[in-house]
Protein backbone atom coordinates (compact mmCIF):
# COMPACT_ATOMS: atom_id res chain seq x y z
CA UNK A 1 0.00 0.00 0.00
CA UNK A 2 2.74 2.22 0.84
CA UNK A 3 3.50 3.27 -2.74
CA UNK A 4 0.21 3.11 -4.05
CA UNK A 5 -0.92 6.12 -1.17
CA UNK A 6 0.34 9.76 -1.24
CA UNK A 7 -0.49 12.19 1.31
CA UNK A 8 0.69 15.31 2.17
CA UNK A 9 0.10 18.44 3.65
CA UNK A 10 2.54 21.68 3.09
CA UNK A 11 2.92 25.36 3.11
CA UNK A 12 4.27 24.75 -0.23
CA UNK A 13 2.93 25.58 -3.33
CA UNK A 14 0.94 22.20 -4.75
CA UNK A 15 1.98 21.07 -8.16
CA UNK A 16 -0.70 18.55 -10.51
CA UNK A 17 2.57 16.99 -11.96
CA UNK A 18 3.74 16.15 -9.11
CA UNK A 19 0.43 14.34 -7.94
CA UNK A 20 0.01 12.88 -11.78
CA UNK A 21 3.44 11.34 -12.05
CA UNK A 22 3.05 9.80 -8.23
CA UNK A 23 -0.67 8.13 -9.35
CA UNK A 24 0.96 7.40 -13.05
CA UNK A 25 1.23 3.54 -13.69
CA UNK A 26 1.13 1.26 -16.48
CA UNK A 27 -1.94 -0.05 -15.73
CA UNK A 28 -3.62 2.65 -15.30
CA UNK A 29 -6.08 3.58 -17.83
CA UNK A 30 -6.89 7.15 -16.74
CA UNK A 31 -5.78 9.25 -13.73
CA UNK A 32 -9.29 11.36 -12.26
CA UNK A 33 -8.28 14.99 -10.90
CA UNK A 34 -10.07 17.16 -8.47
CA UNK A 35 -8.12 20.57 -8.12
CA UNK A 36 -9.94 22.79 -5.49
CA UNK A 37 -9.29 26.74 -6.34
CA UNK A 38 -9.72 29.63 -4.02
CA UNK A 39 -12.50 31.55 -5.24
CA UNK A 40 -13.19 35.31 -5.02
CA UNK A 41 -16.32 35.60 -3.73
CA UNK A 42 -18.37 33.81 -0.82
CA UNK A 43 -21.96 35.01 -0.25
CA UNK A 44 -21.56 37.87 -2.35
CA UNK A 45 -18.64 39.19 -0.18
CA UNK A 46 -15.16 39.69 -2.14
CA UNK A 47 -12.62 37.57 -0.59
CA UNK A 48 -8.79 38.78 0.01
CA UNK A 49 -7.15 35.99 0.85
CA UNK A 50 -7.45 32.68 2.65
CA UNK A 51 -5.76 31.15 5.91
CA UNK A 52 -5.42 27.45 5.94
CA UNK A 53 -4.51 26.09 9.25
CA UNK A 54 -4.56 21.96 10.36
CA UNK A 55 -4.17 19.21 13.18
CA UNK A 56 -1.45 18.53 11.14
CA UNK A 57 -0.26 14.78 12.25
CA UNK A 58 -4.05 14.12 13.10
CA UNK A 59 -5.36 15.65 9.44
CA UNK A 60 -2.44 13.26 8.03
CA UNK A 61 -4.10 10.61 9.64
CA UNK A 62 -7.63 10.90 8.36
CA UNK A 63 -6.31 11.34 5.19
CA UNK A 64 -4.66 8.20 4.88
CA UNK A 65 -8.14 6.61 6.43
CA UNK A 66 -9.79 8.44 3.31
CA UNK A 67 -7.08 6.72 1.51
CA UNK A 68 -7.50 3.29 2.48
CA UNK A 69 -11.15 3.56 2.39
CA UNK A 70 -11.20 4.33 -1.26
CA UNK A 71 -9.02 1.03 -1.77
CA UNK A 72 -12.06 -1.03 -0.39
CA UNK A 73 -14.85 0.71 -2.11
CA UNK A 74 -13.55 1.24 -5.58
CA UNK A 75 -11.21 -0.67 -7.91
CA UNK A 76 -8.08 2.17 -8.62
CA UNK A 77 -4.29 1.78 -8.93
CA UNK A 78 -2.65 4.37 -6.35
CA UNK A 79 -3.79 7.99 -5.00
CA UNK A 80 -2.87 10.90 -4.20
CA UNK A 81 -4.53 13.49 -1.51
CA UNK A 82 -2.15 16.82 -0.94
CA UNK A 83 -3.09 19.70 1.06
CA UNK A 84 -1.97 23.39 1.40
CA UNK A 85 -1.98 25.36 4.32
CA UNK A 86 -0.85 29.18 5.21
CA UNK A 87 -1.97 32.38 3.34
CA UNK A 88 -3.73 31.38 0.01
CA UNK A 89 -4.48 34.19 -2.66
CA UNK A 90 -7.47 33.85 -4.88
CA UNK A 91 -6.07 31.08 -8.07
CA UNK A 92 -4.52 29.32 -5.61
CA UNK A 93 -4.96 25.98 -5.08
CA UNK A 94 -5.36 24.56 -1.64
CA UNK A 95 -6.56 20.73 -2.04
CA UNK A 96 -5.46 18.43 -4.95
CA UNK A 97 -6.70 14.95 -5.22
CA UNK A 98 -5.71 12.65 -8.10
CA UNK A 99 -6.84 8.78 -8.73
CA UNK A 100 -5.61 6.17 -11.09
CA UNK A 101 -7.86 3.34 -11.92
CA UNK A 102 -7.78 0.72 -14.94
CA UNK A 103 -11.15 2.62 -15.86
CA UNK A 104 -12.53 5.69 -15.32
CA UNK A 105 -15.61 5.00 -13.05
CA UNK A 106 -13.31 4.06 -10.13
CA UNK A 107 -11.31 7.18 -10.62
CA UNK A 108 -14.34 9.50 -10.88
CA UNK A 109 -15.79 7.97 -8.05
CA UNK A 110 -12.99 7.45 -5.64
CA UNK A 111 -11.72 11.27 -6.26
CA UNK A 112 -15.22 12.68 -5.51
CA UNK A 113 -15.75 10.54 -2.14
CA UNK A 114 -12.19 11.65 -1.49
CA UNK A 115 -12.90 15.49 -1.48
CA UNK A 116 -16.52 15.16 0.21
CA UNK A 117 -15.34 12.62 3.20
CA UNK A 118 -12.17 15.49 3.21
CA UNK A 119 -14.57 17.90 3.75
CA UNK A 120 -16.31 16.53 6.81
CA UNK A 121 -13.71 14.70 8.63
CA UNK A 122 -9.94 16.19 7.95
CA UNK A 123 -8.93 18.94 10.65
CA UNK A 124 -8.28 21.29 8.22
CA UNK A 125 -10.19 25.05 8.87
CA UNK A 126 -10.55 28.00 6.68
CA UNK A 127 -10.40 31.60 7.52
CA UNK A 128 -11.60 33.80 5.02
CA UNK A 129 -10.63 37.60 4.56
CA UNK A 130 -12.94 40.09 3.62
CA UNK A 131 -12.31 44.00 3.89
CA UNK A 132 -14.38 44.40 6.26
CA UNK A 133 -13.21 41.31 8.88
CA UNK A 134 -12.07 37.70 8.66
CA UNK A 135 -14.70 34.46 9.48
CA UNK A 136 -13.92 31.23 10.63
CA UNK A 137 -15.93 28.83 7.59
CA UNK A 138 -18.47 27.04 8.72
CA UNK A 139 -18.53 28.34 11.95
CA UNK A 140 -21.16 30.22 13.23
CA UNK A 141 -19.77 32.28 16.92
CA UNK B 1 -4.52 14.56 36.61
CA UNK B 2 -3.32 16.32 33.89
CA UNK B 3 -4.03 16.78 30.11
CA UNK B 4 -2.57 18.64 27.12
CA UNK B 5 -5.37 20.47 24.90
CA UNK B 6 -4.92 21.68 21.96
CA UNK B 7 -7.25 24.32 20.33
CA UNK B 8 -7.59 24.77 16.52
CA UNK B 9 -9.40 27.60 14.43
CA UNK B 10 -11.96 29.42 15.66
CA UNK B 11 -11.52 27.74 19.43
CA UNK B 12 -7.82 29.24 19.55
CA UNK B 13 -8.66 32.63 18.47
CA UNK B 14 -11.53 32.02 21.60
CA UNK B 15 -9.41 31.10 23.91
CA UNK B 16 -5.95 33.06 22.78
CA UNK B 17 -3.39 29.71 22.99
CA UNK B 18 -3.06 26.88 20.51
CA UNK B 19 -1.88 24.78 23.56
CA UNK B 20 -3.05 24.03 27.68
CA UNK B 21 -2.03 21.72 30.40
CA UNK B 22 -5.38 21.39 32.31
CA UNK B 23 -6.24 19.67 35.96
CA UNK B 24 -8.99 17.63 35.56
CA UNK B 25 -10.47 15.26 38.30
CA UNK B 26 -9.81 11.39 37.26
CA UNK B 27 -12.36 9.22 35.12
CA UNK B 28 -13.15 13.15 33.31
CA UNK B 29 -15.55 12.03 30.08
CA UNK B 30 -15.46 14.42 26.86
CA UNK B 31 -18.91 15.44 27.54
CA UNK B 32 -18.14 16.49 31.06
CA UNK B 33 -14.88 18.13 29.73
CA UNK B 34 -17.15 20.13 27.13
CA UNK B 35 -18.69 21.65 29.99
CA UNK B 36 -16.30 22.30 31.63
CA UNK B 37 -14.53 24.45 29.05
CA UNK B 38 -17.79 25.93 28.30
CA UNK B 39 -17.99 27.44 31.47
CA UNK B 40 -14.51 28.01 31.49
CA UNK B 41 -14.50 30.31 28.24
CA UNK B 42 -18.42 31.01 27.46
CA UNK B 43 -17.33 32.19 23.68
CA UNK B 44 -17.19 28.31 22.78
CA UNK B 45 -20.67 27.77 23.65
CA UNK B 46 -21.31 29.74 20.52
CA UNK B 47 -19.28 26.92 18.82
CA UNK B 48 -21.59 24.85 16.45
CA UNK B 49 -20.93 20.94 16.82
CA UNK B 50 -17.66 20.96 17.78
CA UNK B 51 -15.97 18.11 17.64
CA UNK B 52 -12.85 16.36 20.01
CA UNK B 53 -10.21 13.86 19.34
CA UNK B 54 -7.78 12.17 21.82
CA UNK B 55 -4.60 11.19 20.94
CA UNK B 56 -5.13 12.14 17.23
CA UNK B 57 -8.45 10.22 16.89
CA UNK B 58 -12.10 11.39 17.02
CA UNK B 59 -13.99 10.45 20.42
CA UNK B 60 -17.61 10.56 21.08
CA UNK B 61 -19.10 12.17 24.52
CA UNK B 62 -18.83 9.14 26.35
CA UNK B 63 -15.33 8.46 25.91
CA UNK B 64 -13.15 8.54 29.04
CA UNK B 65 -10.30 10.90 29.38
CA UNK B 66 -6.73 9.60 31.00
CA UNK B 67 -4.08 10.95 32.67
CA UNK B 68 -1.63 12.29 30.04
CA UNK B 69 -4.03 12.23 26.99
CA UNK B 70 -3.52 14.97 24.43
CA UNK B 71 -7.24 16.00 23.83
CA UNK B 72 -8.29 18.79 20.64
CA UNK B 73 -10.89 20.93 20.40
CA UNK B 74 -11.99 20.76 16.58
CA UNK B 75 -14.35 23.28 15.34
CA UNK B 76 -16.37 22.11 12.56
CA UNK B 77 -13.54 21.51 9.72
CA UNK B 78 -13.30 23.86 6.24
CA UNK B 79 -10.92 22.23 4.48
CA UNK B 80 -10.89 21.75 0.63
Amino acid sequence: MKNKISIKITSKKLNMQTCYDLVSDDSSGGIAFFVGTVRNITKGKTVNQLDFSSYETMAEKEMKKIALQTFKKYDIIKIAIHHAVGELQIGDIPVIIAVSSAHRGAAFDACQYTIDTLKQTVPIWKKEHFDDGEVWVNTHP
Amino acid sequence: MKIRTLFFGIAKDIVGHSSKIIELKKKTTIGQFQVYLTEEYIDLKGVNNFAFAVNEEYATSDHQINENDTVAVIPPVSGG
